[in-house]
């Protein structure tokens, strides 16, 4: 139950992008059309499902003043080995995220989920956070992805939609649209959230008091405190 | 004093780790990605050569230009003469970056047509120059035919996609670049260096 629990919350509750806004530089930068959400997305759950399974494997070993060096270490080294492997045997969509696939590696989720979790559970359980975070991040690349090509070419994975007659709105696969699309998904979350949260009786999760573990502006990020559901914010009693 | 080195220890041990598996799969995906390269490459060729049977990866001549650049001209062949070539060239002002594209050309110098190999343009604006209904536009193209090798913006004759006028006045400028380019080192493109004088053309 724990597990499900875990993998469940990079969809809603915690999701990287629409919940901790987490990783916006790819998210913004590459969701010009579905497929390239897809390609981006599940490289970085790959990268992350590894580096959450290699740096729970070694939290006991890794001294803590150094820790966030080997932790970026591991996460290029898994980065690197995404990198040339798309390179060789998915070379066009290597060619079409370009840039981008080095850049996961400053992508701060990654860093995010080692520092407030691999490093703090056990390894099966980081896994499964690292899959269900990465998920979560894929499905809402896939997801605005398609809206912003559904919207700037007329068309969702390449196939069209609106038929011929349709003039794109090119502002939408502009780097303006990102920003528009997502702008408009955050309040649509946050609305949905409330209203979802009232009908279950519990505090909406964006007004609860904010200390979240992933948060620089927690006094927690210098210390390994209890790994507990109030640290986490997610009791509401 | 113990601690640094305890700290340096683990570090070390750390990135010699990460080094030796990435010098592994670096070793391991250094042939598909060769491969991957040649074939794209390849497959750009094919698709802008008069229907040839010769394997033009095979017949290549390299020219070397006033720059010092050297430039590799694939010779496709039909019944073993040569019925045109493809070369890349660059067109260096395009909206970011360079574009890189091969250009086909048959022997009496016609683009047969374009392939972008590389580029970094706009998407949904100058990235359709990729798209077939703007590379067509320049097949059957010769120097002199249109006198004028621009875009209509500039006076010329070649329609530019709307919105992307740089990406497309970068293309045709190119082009007409590598038109040149054939037609100065023609008589050594398509030389029978290789044969050494034999029947061919």
């Amino acid at each position: 139950m724990r597990a499900w629990n875990e993998f469940i919350k990079g969809f809603w509750s915690e999701n990287p992008v629409f919940r901790l806004v987490l990783g916006l530089c790819p998210t913004l930068a590459v969701t010009t059309s579905a497929i390239n959400g897809i390609g981006m997305g599940l490289a970085t759950t790959f990268v992350l499902a590894c580096s959450n399974l290699v740096i729970s494997l070694l939290r006991s070993i890794i001294p803590k003043k150094v820790r966030i060096p080997a932790f970026i270490v591991t996460i290029a080294t898994f980065v690197t080995i995404v990198d040339l492997v798309m390179n060789g045997y998915f070379h066009a969509l290597h060619k079409s995220l370009g840039l981008f696939i080095p850049l996961i590696v400053v992508n701060c989720i990654i860093l995010g989920r080692a520092e407030a979790f691999a490093s703090k559970n056990s390894v099966w359980i980081s896994l499964i956070d690292g899959l269900g975070m990465g998920l979560g991040f894929t499905l809402s690349l896939v997801f605005l992805g398609s809206i912003r090509e559904l919207f700037g070419n007329g068309s969702i994975f390449g196939v069209g939609i609106f038929g011929s007659g349709f003039v794109p709105l090119l502002l939408m696969i502009l780097p303006p649209g990102a920003f528009i699309v997502l702008g408009i998904m955050l309040g649509l979350m946050n609305k949905v959230e409330i209203a979802l949260a009232e009908k279950q009786g519990r505090t909406p999760m964006i007004r609860k008091k904010h200390d979240c573990a992933t948060c620089v502006l927690n006094q927690k990020w210098f210390d390994f405190g209890p790994d507990t559901d109030e640290a986490h914010g997610l009791k509401t009693k | 004093m113990k601690e640094i080195f305890r700290l340096c220890m683990v570090l070390t041990v750390i990135a010699a780790i990460s080094a030796g598996v990435l010098a592994f799969v670096n070793q391991e995906t250094a042939e598909p990605i060769a491969k991957a390269e040649l074939e794209e490459k390849m497959a750009a060729v094919r698709a802008i050569l008069p229907e040839f049977d010769n394997e033009p990866d095979k017949d290549m001549v390299t020219i070397k230009m006033e720059n010092g650049e050297e430039v590799e001209i694939y010779r496709g062949r039909k019944d073993g003469g040569i019925v045109g070539v493809a070369f890349e060239v660059v067109a260096p002002d395009g909206y970011s970056g360079d574009i890189r594209f091969m250009v086909g050309v048959n022997i009496d110098g016609v683009v047969q047509g374009i392939a972008i190999l590389k580029h970094l343009e706009t998407p949904g604006l100058g990235a359709k120059i990729t798209e077939a209904d703007f590379k067509d536009r320049y097949r059957g193209k010769s120097l002199g035919d249109p006198e004028n090798w621009a875009v209509t913006k500039d006076g010329g004759t070649f329609v530019p996609i709307t919105g992307a006028t740089i990406s497309s006045r970068a293309i045709t400028k190119a082009t007409h670049k590598g038109l040149e380019f054939f037609k100065q080192n023609r008589s050594e493109i398509i030389a029978e260096k290789d044969k050494g004088g034999d029947q061919q053309r």
